[in-house]
């Protein structure tokens, strides 16, 4: 992306914090967030569809909250702390487990439940549910489809998912409990 | 889908910004939440040369209730107002509204003044300060000014606020006594734009109504309100006279609008369902006006609604939280 940059452009200093790790990188304004993880991080978990906010696969958590990362500037995402799909394996529930289980629970359902098949969609599954079961740790099956509305998957047919979504809070209480 | 350069200014005060805005003039645009904004961007749509930053202004991240009013600074996300416990007290036809709002990741991002500047006919917010009688406060280069929402659309994405100025606030009208509100759409999909949306606020007062007005969505250029007073004035709601009155409403509101015709649903249909749309939502307006406590978990939950749907609470439920 660098390379292409017109020499008439002017490049920001841009800091971010993502998965708790300082990086730094000159970029011009425009820069998509989604494309500073990608391209300037080299953190090419978040996957780039739609590029308007329609299909949810470049979810990331801006302050703990699922947003799209394809309809931030990284010049505005200076301020906040950005946890990308690579960083959800150290969120806080998961250190807790001591078993070496190094997936967050969501992660592990997805896998468990088949929740997906070319992967392409699921960065932003992963975010968006993990954020989302912080909120409602016991959603309906009704809540779980409600929950995972603004991601689209063109694989799976959501059945799976929607019993991914199910069985991540299963996962999630399970764990606290054994580590309660 | 990239969006084309333009210079980032990022000012830390209104005064700032006004200053940036005034220099840029039309070459300007100002960067809120950019829900709407940056996908025009990334489609090269459009190709502002500067674009004004907003999120780092001091002091415009407060919903403040009073006595007349629900006021919404211009960095208030919609997810913020939605779960702004006060604001629901004080106005639940806020939250009734903005659980449509496209998707709860595009909630914690957009802003709700956002949203009333960009007055895009088929966004929900211009129609709630629409119906809610409310007031955009602006700053500019010789000071403050308030455009009253009639004001204020001027036409399709298009606003009286002039290119130095900036939509600091706006206050949302608060309803007397015993009025209940509603709100709600129809959309293709979960979250998309609506073909068609209503929302209405109706007042009861010793047994019938006095007073009732509707607001709408994707079927008017700018938003409008229609009086139903004339209509429903002196009813009662579930008397016998409630349903025919609720036809002549409904009947109304078909003479009221004028939608457009596209690829998603003809002229017709949109009038046909926001005559449906108005026709539901009157009762459940007249519910809650002699309801005095607001029911959260209904509001939550009443998000979506599908005309091929009995039930009007289709992801309802206790603890519901869909952000």
């Amino acid at each position: 992306m660098t390379d292409t940059t017109p020499a008439t452009e002017t490049l920001h200093d841009v800091t971010v914090s993502v998965n708790g790790v300082r990086h730094s990188a000159a970029v011009p304004a425009r820069r998509l967030l989604s494309d500073f993880v990608r391209h300037d991080l080299e953190l090419t978990g978040t996957h780039v569809g739609c590029e308007h906010g329609v299909c949810g696969a470049c979810t990331v958590l801006v302050d703990g909250q699922p947003m799209r990362s394809c309809l931030m500037f990284a010049v505005t995402a200076q301020d906040h702390a950005i946890t990308t799909v690579e960083g959800l394996c150290s969120a806080p529930d998961a250190r807790t487990v001591p078993t070496g289980e190094s997936m967050n629970p969501v992660q592990q359902a997805f896998a468990e439940c088949h929740g997906l098949q070319c992967g392409f969609c699921t960065p932003g599954f992963l975010t968006t549910v993990t954020a989302y079961l912080e909120e409602n740790s016991s959603p309906t099956s009704e809540q779980a489809r409600e929950a995972i509305s603004g991601n689209l998957c063109r694989c799976t047919g959501y059945q799976n998912i929607v019993k991914s979504v199910l069985r991540a809070a299963e996962i999630k209480a399970e764990r606290a409990e054994e580590h309660a | 889908m990239k969006p084309a350069p333009f210079e980032h200014h990022a000012p830390l005060t209104v005064e700032q910004a006004v200053s940036v805005l005034t220099e840029v003039g039309h070459d300007g645009k100002v960067l809120a939440g950019g829900q709407s904004l940056i996908p025009i961007l990334n489609m090269r749509l459009a190709s502002p040369a500067h674009l004004v930053d907003i999120n780092r202004v001091a002091g415009l991240d407060t919903v403040e209730v009073t006595a007349e009013a629900v006021r919404v600074g211009a960095l208030v996300r919609h997810a913020g107002l939605e779960r702004s416990e006060s604001a629901y007290a004080a106005l639940p036809l806020l939250r009734q509204a903005l659980v449509n709002v496209a998707h709860p990741a595009i909630r914690n991002r957009g802003t709700t003044v956002g949203s009333i500047a960009h007055a895009d006919a088929a966004g929900e917010m211009p129609a709630i300060l629409a119906l809610t009688d409310g007031v955009v406060e602006v700053a500019g280069p010789s000071g403050t000014r308030e455009i009253a929402w009639s004001d204020f659309f001027l036409g399709a994405l298009e606003t009286s606020l002039a290119a130095e100025e900036l939509a600091v606030a706006v206050r949302f009208g608060r309803f007397p006594a015993g009025t209940g509100t509603a709100f709600t759409e129809a959309a293709r999909r979960h979250g998309d734009y609506a073909m068609a949306g209503v929302g209405v606020a109706l007042t009861v007062a010793d047994g019938v109504v006095s007073g009732a007005r509707a607001s709408f969505v994707s079927v008017t250029d700018v938003p409008s309100v229609l009086d139903l007073g004339p209509v429903l004035d002196g009813v009662e709601p579930g008397s016998g006279e409630w349903d025919a009155a609720l036809d002549t409403a409904a009947e109304a509101v078909r003479g009221h609008v004028d939608p457009e015709g596209d690829i998603h649903a003809s002229a017709d249909y949109r009038r046909m369902l926001v005559t449906e749309l108005t026709r539901r939502v009157l009762p459940q307006a007249a519910d809650r006006a002699t309801t005095p406590a607001p029911n959260a978990a209904f509001d939550r939950g009443s998000a979506v609604t599908t005309l091929s749907s009995t039930s009007s609470t289709a992801f309802g439920g206790q603890g519901a939280s869909h952000d």
